[in-house]
Formats: structure tokens, C-alpha cells, sequence
């Protein structure tokens, strides 16, 4: 096992330098740079300003003197936050991107497995139409109309959580956190849906009812673990999505995150910013992935044994 | 031997059950009155659908209803002086019945243990739900019980996964599973079928065994008449959802009265192959001629950390001739090879060494090009019909493509070659235009057969073509293949686990065993007189009619 970790996180290496590489020369391929404006600029401060980071020489030199930083865990200064290390800007927003994600990604867990679960013990029924057709719903509706429509309802008509804000009043936390799950919990209540509704057609699904087993007992003790196996492969994939997609979310809900640094960084030519923000969305992408496996070959003991004996 | 003085544990009057579906409803049961006592081994046989499982199943609420509808019926089932009618016993009440009074061995135990599960924990489980006992009392008796049905090193055993053991093994854990709550009845559904011969011999035993040392009614579910004349007492042969006849295992096989019994028994295949008009060639040359074929298969490959896991030498050194006009056998349990074989034969799989020569030709040289004429010249039939099929293909495509392929035929006049095939396999030209889906198990493998013959091959590798079929379909399969080997005159490689099959219709036989082929003969030689050890063991194992 620690092998196939070992691998994984060697193999994580040279897809991290394409990254960056074809991030570093595609930014800078994007018409204008960090410092042109609407209004015009002097020559010389621009030429100050370009001397200043290093913009002047040719971008081969500065790719490799950005490797060779970023080999340090320096992401550089910001070009458009004048003092500001992209460190610290990413130390400022990572956690509240991060709580936010975590809390989405419990809710689309939570409510998306037990509405997947719940459907697939009778297909074909209300209990299975109702809470699928939610799901559907759930995927067609995009964060910026669900949003507002769930501020609106639960927070201007009914008064039961606040608008706004992060960790200021209690309960803010809710609304957004709810939004920006509710793809995933949608996605998730079918991928379980259909998991589930496999399994329970295994034949050791009906060894188990043969041995007089209660019916909860053996969807939950027989039925769940192969049934939440698509699930947890789509986790990995799914946080990684929840970090990097909260753009909209943090701006509906004014959430002082990581995504609207992104996403702002990108209109501005922050080039240090981007770089820095993509890395690390990559790295979480792909740290997440070998999590979403590690957990999935840990809950199939035949793969576990695979592993444990050698083969990667 | 029932005895009349035994009291009966299960008695089943008048049970019918219809199933209805949006396209109509169908008698899944009819009127079905049977009853066992204890100690006593009811046998239900019956051919695929014929309603035998459906009716165990419906007695224990296993069978999903809808679309299950239990029409009529009383099923009293006596333990410790109460009597109760399953059928109209509450969930709550069936529950605690079953896996604890009642329980069930399935067909097949790969798919039939929770994967996810140790075999531990699967084991206490009735015993936790039903006896109350605690996990550490649960877990010696289950140990106790894994001993009792033959596992070696019961402790270590007991944290393993169902995917560490062999299928012997997991049927074994199964019966461990079922009597760990000492029932008093116990329903096994073909609790053998999935199993190799040697293997399903060993697990008849133990079942024999443990039945006798308990005293407990057994109901045994099976197709397969040969395994139930070595088990059972009684026998009730079902049909189309009837018991068409029922009684001591004795008179059923020896004197049956029911022309359906008679036309079973009549199926099964037995004694040497028939006298035939068939003379194996005595040219010097024979047809296929197989030296040192070697087939192994990588497994996975060799990662940059990780070194490549040992191969598996499926096919080792094996070497034969397969002359002219002549049906070889080929037997060996499931593992052994013998598929591999017969796909580097045809070169589906190439080979890693050795060397084929069909008719003087070295094919293991040739690249896909160069074997195409000679794909004309080698057919292959598969076990499955309902997969070896394309569903989306009718049988004037199926039959129609080999020849328009070859160039034997062009769009213009391949119909009528088409339905000379059709009656070549017994199939009626008004059936030209159907699919797959719309045609038997039987009748599927016609398709296939007549697809295999289309081109007028010389040698057809036949890779259990009858291993998926009815005893009375089998037996019409098997005569079939017989004629159109005369008819055409073919040769064929006849792969199968099945030895009385083999023995029906092979002029030779090759005992495959490991990869290696350790035996080969003169069908009939080789059955009076084996001599290697494995061989002998295979043929005792063989579950016989007349064993009763």
C-alpha cells in the first residue's frame, strides 16, 4: 500500500510540471498583462514595473527562475496586490474555501446518499420518483439562481438564517454551504441510487434476508459498502470540484474565500496569482483523487489484498 | 428412508403461484402438494423454469410480490410441536423462522457471500440474530462448525474473505452458514451446479453426512437427475410448474410411470456413444496436429517500483493429434486449461510456443491475413448461446455473414444456402427473420452451430456447447452434433467438464488436468481402465443413475 502511494505521488510530479508549464506560457499568451489599464501608463514606470518583477526578461528565463521558486513553496509576490506574497493571499482565503467545501461536500454526502439509498430500495415508486426528480432539479439549477432563490425563501420571507456573511452571525454558514452542494448531493443521490440498486440484486443480498435478517439490517450491514463504492469515487473529483467551483457561492454569500481571488486573478493578468492558485487546485485534485482511492481499495478487501501483496 | 412413523416438518397442499407482468401472467406454480419428514431427503427436479426454486422460495417470502402472486395453498410447517402456515405467516414471524428453523443453501457460493465480508462475521450472524448469543459464544461455534464441514485451520479461516477460498470452499462455508443455527429443515437449490465434479462429490457427501448426524428434512433442488438418484429418498419431478410424478427415489428411477420422468431419464446422457456408421479416418496424416503448445498469459504488467507478477502457464507442452472425421474429447475441470486450448488452437489466443499444423499448415507463424482463408477451414462453437450471440442480429444475418465474409456466397443467392443451414440445425424457415431474444436456449445454440458449419469447415472446436442447456435439450443438442459430423464429415475438438457427455460422443479422449494434458485414449479404454490416478478420482466422482 505504501508502494502504490509512493506511485501515485511520483506520478503526481510530472503531471503537476505540464500544469504549470502550459499554464505559465497560456497566460502569457492572453492578450494585455498585469499592469496594462484603461488608464495609459508612463513608459518608464511600466518599464520600473516589469524591471521590478523580473517581467522584462524573456519568459524562458522567468519560467525557470518561477520552477525554481515554486520548488521553495514560493509562489511570488501579487502584480496586482503591491506588498502581498500570493502565500498570503492563498493563507487568507484557502480556509474559508476550505470550511466552505468541507461543509457542502457533508451536506451532499449526507443527503445524498440516504435520498439515493432511500430510492433505490423501491424502484420505480414515489419513493424512488420524488427524490429523484429533486436530484434532477438539483443538477439543472445553477448556483447563481439557487442561491438567491434560497436567500430569498429562507432568509428575507421565513427569517430562519441570515443572507449573508462568514462567521459573523450563526448559521450564515447554512445557505451557502447548501448551494454550493446542492450539484453534488444531486449527483450523488443517482450515482448511490444506482449503486445500490445493484447490489441489492446480488444473490448475497438474498443470502442474507435468507438468514432472517431484518431489512435495515441488510441494506445497511450487506448492502451499503458496495453499493457507496461509485460514490466514493466520485469524492475525490468532487471535493477538488467544491474548492475550485465556490466562486459563485463566495460572491452570492460575500464569503472572503480563495475562489473569487481565481477567478478575479484571471481578469486581471495576475500572473503570480494564477500560477499559485492553479497549482494548488491542481495538487488537491490530485491529492484528493489518490484519497477517493486509497478509501476504495480500503473497503474492497479483495483489492486490499492485491495491494497488500504487491502489485501496483 | 422415510418412514411413515416421521412426523413431516414441511407439508405444502395445493400451492399455486401466477406471476403477472405488464405482458401477461404466467403460471409459475400449479397446484403443488408435497411434504418431507425429518431426516429425510426430498429431491425436487425439474428442467429451467419449471418452477422448482420458485416454489421453495415463495414458502420462505423470498419471492418478490409483486409481480409473485400466491394464488392457493397451505404450507404447515411443525417445529417443537407448533405448527405454522408459512404462507400466511406474518413478516415478523418468517423472520425469525428463517436462517434459524429454516435455512437455505444457494446455488452458486461465488456470488452468494457478501465480498465485503469476513466469512466470520457472515457466519455468527444468524446465530447473533436469532439465539442471542454473545459475539465471543457466536464466534467458537462458528469455528467449531467451520471445522465440521471440513476446513482446514478453522481460526485463521474464520477472518478471511470469501474471494481467499476456492468454490468448494465457499459452498462449504455456506452449509456452514445454514447449520450453524441447527435448523430443522434445510432447502439447498442446486447447491452443486457451479461446482467441479470432484469438488460437487465431496460437497454431496458432506451434505449427506450432516443431514444423517442432525436429523433434519432436506429439500433438494436440482436439474441435475444423476446428482439426485445419489442423494435423494424421495423425488418429485416438476413441469412447467406441476409435480408430474412423485415418490421413493427407487421407483422413480428404476420404474418411472410419468412419460415426462421416462422421456428425463431417457435424456440423460449414459453408457458408451452410439454405434456408428462413423469410421475415423486411418489416413496417415491427421488433420490438427498440436506439438508442445505452450500458452501463457502476463499477468498485468511490470510497473516502474513493482515487479511483474508470476505468469500463468494456462497451456503446458501439450501435444496431440486430431485425425480426420473424429470427435476428440476434451475433459478437465473448470481452471484447467482446456478453453485456452481450444481458442490457441483456432489462434483466438495466440500461443506463446509450440506449434499447430492444421491439414500440414503451421498457423502459429501466420498473421491475421494469412489466416483468414484458413478461418474458413476451423469454426468454434461456445457455451453460451444467450452471449455468443449478437442480439441485434437476426439469424438470416447471423448465418448469412460468415458466408457473404468468406466470399462463399453473394448478397444475391445467400438465402437459399441460409435455409439449407436452417435445416441442417432443425431450425424453421419461417424463423428467419427473428432475433436472438425471441428463441430458446436450445434453439440458440442451433443458431450457432449452424453459424459454426456455415463455411463447411473441417474442424470445429466445440467449447461446452451443452453445458447451458436442459438434460432433454442437451440431448437433442448432442445427437444433432452427431449427425452433422457425419453429414459434414467434421472434425471436432469437443471441450467438457461433463464426462458421461464426453462419453456419449467422443471416439477419443484427452484428460486435461493444470494445463497439462495428462492422459488420452480411446474414449472407451480410457473409462475401463484409467490410469492415471487424477483420472480415476474424476471418473469416481461422476455422480451415476444407477447409483441408487
Amino acid at each position: 500500500m505504501a508502494r502504490f502511494i509512493l506511485i501515485r505521488l511520483l506520478q503526481a510530479i510530472p503531471v503537476l510540471l505540464v500544469v504549470i508549464t502550459v499554464t505559465f506560457f497560456l497566460v502569457r499568451l492572453a492578450p494585455g498583462g498585469p499592469f496594462s489599464a484603461e488608464k495609459a501608463v508612463p513608459a518608464e514606470v511600466l518599464k520600473a514595473l516589469e524591471a521590478r518583477y523580473h517581467l522584462d526578461q524573456p519568459v524562458i528565463n522567468q519560467y525557470f527562475s518561477y520552477l525554481g521558486d515554486l520548488a521553495r513553496g514560493d509562489f511570488g509576490p501579487s502584480f496586482k496586490y503591491p506588498g502581498r506574497s500570493v502565500n498570503e493571499m492563498i493563507a487568507a482565503g484557502l480556509p474559508a474555501t476550505a470550511e466552505l467545501g468541507l461543509y457542502a461536500m457533508c451536506f451532499a454526502l449526507l443527503i445524498g446518499a440516504s435520498a439515493g439509498v432511500i430510492a433505490a430500495l423501491k424502484p420505480n415508486s414515489a419513493q424512488d420518483y420524488i427524490p429523484m426528480s429533486t436530484a434532477m432539479l438539483g443538477i439543472c439549477l445553477p448556483s447563481f439562481l439557487l442561491g438567491p432563490l434560497l436567500m430569498l425563501i429562507f432568509g428575507v420571507w421565513l427569517e430562519w438564517v441570515p443572507v449573508s456573511g462568514w462567521g459573523d452571525i450563526p448559521g450564515d454558514k447554512i445557505l451557502p454551504a447548501l448551494t454550493l452542494a446542492s450539484g453534488y448531493t444531486a449527483y450523488i443521490a443517482r450515482l448511490s441510487r444506482g449503486g445500490m440498486l445493484e447490489v441489492m440484486s446480488q444473490d448475497y443480498i438474498r443470502t442474507a434476508r435468507a438468514k432472517g435478517l431484518p431489512e435495515w439490517k441488510v441494506v445497511l450491514k450487506h448492502g451499503l459498502r458496495g453499493g457507496m463504492i461509485p460514490v466514493i469515487a466520485f469524492i475525490g473529483p468532487a471535493f477538488a470540484g467544491l474548492l475550485s467551483g465556490s466562486f459563485v457561492v463566495e460572491t452570492i454569500f460575500q464569503i472572503p474565500g480563495l475562489g473569487r481571488f481565481y477567478v478575479q486573478a484571471a481578469f486581471n493578468r495576475d500572473y503570480t496569482m494564477i500560477m499559485g492558485t492553479t497549482v494548488l487546485f491542481a495538487t488537491l485534485i490530485i491529492l484528493f483523487n489518490l484519497l477517493a482511492d486509497i478509501v476504495a481499495v480500503w473497503l474492497n478487501p479483495r483489492l486490499r489484498d492485491l495491494y497488500r501483496s504487491g502489485g501496483a | 428412508m422415510s418412514e411413515k412413523t416421521q412426523e413431516s416438518v414441511l407439508r405444502v397442499d395445493d400451492l399455486s403461484i401466477r406471476f403477472k407482468t405488464r405482458n401477461g401472467s404466467s403460471q409459475a406454480v400449479d397446484s403443488v402438494s408435497f411434504e418431507v419428514a425429518r431426516g429425510e431427503t426430498l429431491a425436487i427436479v425439474g428442467e429451467s423454469g419449471s418452477g422448482k426454486s420458485v416454489t421453495c422460495y415463495s414458502l420462505l417470502g423470498l419471492i418478490p410480490q409483486p409481480p409473485g402472486v400466491i394464488e392457493s395453498g397451505v404450507a404447515q410447517f411443525a417445529s417443537q410441536g407448533q405448527q405454522r402456515d408459512l404462507l400466511r405467516s406474518d413478516k415478523q414471524t418468517l423472520r425469525s423462522l428463517l436462517g434459524d428453523k429454516i435455512a437455505v443453501i444457494f446455488q452458486d457460493p461465488m456470488t452468494c457471500l457478501n465480498p465485503y465480508l469476513t466469512i466470520g462475521e457472515q457466519l455468527v450472524e444468524p446465530l447473533r440474530q436469532h439465539k442471542n448469543k454473545s459475539r465471543e459464544q457466536a464466534r467458537q461455534r462458528a469455528i467449531e462448525l467451520i471445522e465440521e464441514v471440513g476446513i482446514n485451520n478453522a481460526k485463521m479461516r474464520f477472518a478471511s474473505y470469501p474471494h481467499e477460498f476456492s468454490g468448494g470452499m465457499r459452498q462449504r462455508v455456506m452449509i456452514a452458514m445454514a447449520l450453524i443455527t441447527e435448523p430443522e429443515l434445510l432447502i439447498a437449490d442446486e447447491p452443486t451446479t457451479a461446482l467441479d465434479v470432484t469438488i460437487q462429490a465431496q460437497i454431496l457427501d458432506l451434505l449427506d453426512e450432516l443431514k444423517k448426524r442432525r436429523n433434519i428434512a432436506l429439500i433438494f433442488i436440482s436439474h441435475d437427475l444423476s446428482v439426485v438418484a445419489s442423494i435423494a429418498d424421495r423425488v418429485a419431478v416438476m413441469r412447467a410448474g406441476e409435480i408430474v410424478e412423485t415418490g421413493e427415489a427407487q421407483q422413480i428411477f428404476k420404474q418411472p410411470q410419468h412419460p415426462y420422468t421416462q422421456q428425463l431419464l431417457a435424456s440423460v446422457p449414459s453408457g458408451p456413444k452410439p454405434a456408428q456408421s462413423s469410421q475415423v479416418d486411418p489416413q496417415t496424416q491427421p488433420l490438427l496436429k498440436v506439438e508442445h503448445l505452450q500458452t501463457v498469459f502476463e499477468q498485468g504488467k511490470a510497473g516502474l517500483f513493482a515487479a511483474s507478477p508470476a505468469p500463468t502457464i494456462a497451456v503446458n507442452d501439450v501435444s496431440f493429434e486430431l485425425r480426420h472425421h473424429e470427435i476428440l474429447g476434451l475433459v478437465g475441470e473448470s481452471g484447467s486449461g482446456k478453453s485456452t486450448l481450444g481458442r490457441s488452437l483456432i489462434q483466438l489466443i495466440k500461443p506463446t510456443a509450440g506449434s499447430v499444423q492444421l491439414d500440414g499448415q503451421e498457423l502459429t507463424q501466420l498473421n491475421p491475413k494469412q489466416l483468414k482463408p484458413l478461418r474458413q477451414r476451423m469454426q468454434m462453437i461456445f457455451q453460451d448461446p444467450y452471449a455468443s450471440l449478437n442480439p441485434r442480429m437476426t439469424v438470416f444475418d447471423t448465418l448469412a455473414e460468415p458466408l457473404l465474409y468468406h466470399r462463399l456466397a453473394t448478397r444475391k443467392n445467400v438465402t437459399p444456402q441460409v435455409l439449407a443451414l436452417m435445416d441442417d440445425v432443425g431450425l424453421a424457415h419461417a424463423d428467419i427473420r427473428k432475433y436472438p431474444h425471441e428463441f430458446s436456449g436450445g434453439q440458440r445454440q442451433r443458431i450457432a452451430i449452424g453459424r459454426a458449419i456455415a463455411t463447411k469447415p473441417e474442424l470445429i472446436v466445440a467449447d461446452e456447447p451443452v453445458s447451458a442447456l436442459d438434460v432433454t435439450i442437451q440431448a437433442q443438442i448432442l445427437d444433432l452434433i452427431l449427425s452433422l459430423v457425419n453429414k459434414h464429415n467434421l472434425s471436432m475438438l469437443f471441450i467438457s467438464h461433463d464426462l458421461s457427455v464426453v462419453r456419449y460422443i467422443a471416439d477419443r479422449v484427452l484428460v486435461m488436468h493444470q494445463g497439462k494434458l495428462i492422459e488420452s485414449g480411446d474414449t472407451e479404454t480410457l473409462w475401463a481402465n484409467p490410469s492415471e490416478a487424477y483420472t480415476q478420482t474424476l471418473f469416481a466422482a461422476v455422480p451415476q443413475l444407477g447409483s441408487h
